[in-house]
């Protein structure tokens, strides 16, 4: 954006919008963001920089139904993959520092037990640590396994709610819905809040594919 | 729509459809001289123009298996599966029982189908085309997927109302050509009136879901999906009158022209069926459109910016400024095609206010075309704007830069805040 003002009106006619993804996607900024960044809203989350075959997958998802959110439902419906594909190239590939992460208001027992989930998981109910598939340092992993960090804690409890619900769902096998299943509310509010207090790592980079074996097959890993 | 039959009084030959139909013999399997392939290619075409996809086929499932719900007034119907499956779809029928079931409206077993199926329009459908499109479904790898039963309320769900139905509303039997008019007028009023089915949508429907021959085409809401079908035809002010030919066979063969954009249902009549039309037949589709004669379509509205307390517009002027210029403009012209003009834009000013509220409330990208191939959002705004906002915006676009439009209220914004965004 900032090379197309330097390159001043003499480049790009006045009444022509600019060839660019940038301008191209707009209509996701009311909710994202200008450039997927994410706002203040706590139920839009930050959309730059995390994994291209994560946003690939999830645009996907959102045109055909395997997740429910009428207003995106809508947006994507008669767009295509290839298409999709520049989209998530675009958005994977911008870096912007992530917000602040949330004060919380959430007890100390609250945080420990989030914090506990995520490290260590519950073995007694079969879930899995976080960190165990989104990464050491839960910025996620290439190409499909999307950052924990950097979110709203509402948004994520609103996406576990939705994992166990079935309101949200991914390829076969759909390992988050299997793991959300097993998680009671209690243990959704603490990971959400544990989560979402987390500052951000010096590399919010996700990390490269095939350094960790996963403990569940999942088909977001195979776009 | 069926009423349109009043304006093609002299009835068709063949001589309606383009040389590549109306040249070849018979399919072969059928005793004709197109090879079967070349039968399945054109019943493809086919299938596309008449948008069978749309109806047929469940987000993100399996093409023509059917399983797709269409809310109705009258109760929730379910498209069937029209693969070539032996038990749940087509695999039984002869392209004898195909046609009669295009051309009558009535099930292989002899029962009425529901209008939600337009037979009302492809009974204009020839039976060369018609065998096309039997060659081209049977072609389908079949799928075993079950129907769903119809879930429509007493007494709806009693098919031999339909008699009383199809008494009022329906005209079987074939387009003929109007002799008085070109070929590329024929051309054009058979896939308008035929598979392109156009008045499903664009012909007001009554209570009964039927519709009059002096509605034809002068537009309607789009009862359940709350979208405002608007006027085809040569009304200045709400139909295509000015509209440049070039214009409206770009809009249906890319969604996208210099006069405006798709969105909303007809979104997906682009991405589905119409981007698929050869030039020849976007242009005589445009051709026949612009024939279309004025009805008796909704008077004109006086510039409504007279009417609008001064404090509203500037509430108006000032989201619009914040919002909507830097794409739209302050003069309100776009940047056509990506970045429609919203003045002197028929969808923006006509009479009804739905479209214009839709667009701001819920966005919207264009749809994906081979004309239009990385089409470029609108955002929708109902998560950040507040229904007086919206409101104050929707006004302002609607009388400025001498609009005709008249002024919206934040109720109106309101009700279609819940309006559904997708079937």
């Amino acid at each position: 954006m900032l090379l197309l003002v330097g390159i001043g009106p003499a480049a790009v006619p006045a009444d022509t919008p600019p060839d660019t993804m940038e301008a191209r996607v707009q209509g996701c900024a009311t909710c994202h963001g200008t450039q997927g960044q994410g706002t203040h809203d706590d139920y839009f989350p930050r959309i730059a920089g995390k994994p291209q075959g994560y946003i690939l997958n999830q645009l996907r998802n959102f045109r055909d139904g395997r997740r429910t959110y009428p207003p995106m439902n809508y947006l994507l419906a008669y767009l295509n993959d290839d298409y999709f594909s520049d989209m998530a190239h675009y958005f994977s590939n911008v870096q912007l520092p992530f917000a602040p992460a949330e004060k919380g208001t959430h007890s100390a027992d609250q945080l420990a037990a989030g914090a506990a989930l995520v490290k260590n998981g519950d073995p007694a109910h079969k879930i899995p640590p976080c960190s165990s598939c989104h990464g050491p340092s839960l910025t996620g992993i290439q190409p499909g396994i999307p950052g924990l960090i950097g979110l709203h804690s509402r948004y994520i409890s609103a996406q576990l709610e939705s994992w166990r619900s079935g309101t949200r769902r991914a390829n076969a096998p759909d390992c988050m819905h299997d793991i959300a299943v097993q998680l009671s509310p209690a243990q959704i509010t603490a990971v959400a809040a544990w989560l979402a207090t987390q500052p951000a790592p010096s590399s919010t980079q996700p990390a490269p594919a095939g350094q960790w074996q996963t403990p569940l097959p999942c088909g977001s890993q195979t776009p | 729509m069926i009423t349109f039959r009043a304006t093609c009084a002299i009835l068709l030959g063949i001589f309606a459809l383009p040389q590549w139909a109306w040249s070849q013999q018979p399919a072969p399997f059928l005793g004709s001289g197109q090879s079967l392939e070349e039968t399945i290619r054109r019943g493809e075409y086919l299938a596309r123009v008449g948008d069978c996809i749309a109806c047929h086929t469940q987000r993100g499932g399996e093409p023509f298996a059917g399983g797709f719900s269409l809310p109705t007034p009258f109760g929730t119907l379910y498209s069937p599966n029209i693969t070539p499956d032996p038990d749940f779809g087509i695999g039984n029928w002869t392209a004898d029982d195909f046609y009669n079931m295009l051309h009558t409206g009535r099930s292989r077993s002899g029962y009425f189908l529901y209008p939600a199926m337009p037979f009302p329009a492809y009974t204009r459908v020839t039976r060369s085309d018609s065998d096309a499109l039997f060659a081209f479904l049977s072609s389908l790898r079949p799928l075993h997927e079950s129907n769903h039963l119809n879930e429509l309320r007493f007494p709806y769900n009693n098919r031999a109302l339909l008699f009383g139905w199809r008494a009022l509303y329906f005209r079987e039997g074939e387009l003929k050509p109007d002799p008085s008019r070109g070929p590329q007028w024929n051309r054009g009023a058979y896939l308008v009136e035929g598979l392109g089915h156009c008045g499903t949508c664009h012909t007001a429907i009554n209570a009964l879901g039927g519709s009059s021959d002096d509605k034809a085409y002068a537009g309607g809401l789009i009862p359940m999906q709350n979208w405002y079908a608007p006027s085809l035809t040569t009304n200045k002010e709400a139909g295509l009158g000015e509209w440049p030919l070039q214009d409206i066979r770009d809009l249906l063969k890319t969604g996208i022209s210099a006069k405006g954009a798709v969105y909303g249902p007809m979104a997906e009549v682009v991405h589905n069926s119409l981007q698929y039309l050869t030039d020849s037949d976007a242009h005589d589709m445009a051709v026949y459109l612009k024939s279309l004669p004025a009805r008796n379509e909704s008077p004109s509205n006086t510039p409504g910016a007279s009417n609008v307390p001064a404090t509203q517009l500037n509430a108006g002027h000032a989201v619009y400024t914040a919002q909507c210029a830097s794409c739209h403009l302050k003069s309100g012209v776009g940047q056509p095609p990506h970045y429609p003009p919203l003045a002197g834009n028929p969808s923006i000013e006509m009479a009804s206010a739905v479209n214009p509220i839709r667009m701001v409330l819920n966005g919207g990208f264009p749809p994906q075309t081979a004309g239009n191939p990385r089409p470029y959002g609108m955002p929708p705004f109902a998560q950040i704007l507040s229904d007086d906002e919206i409101a104050a915006v929707v006004t302002y676009i609607r009388v400025a830069w001498g609009n005709h439009g008249q002024p919206v209220t934040s109720i109106e914004v309101n009700q279609l805040r819940t309006a559904a965004l997708l079937d």
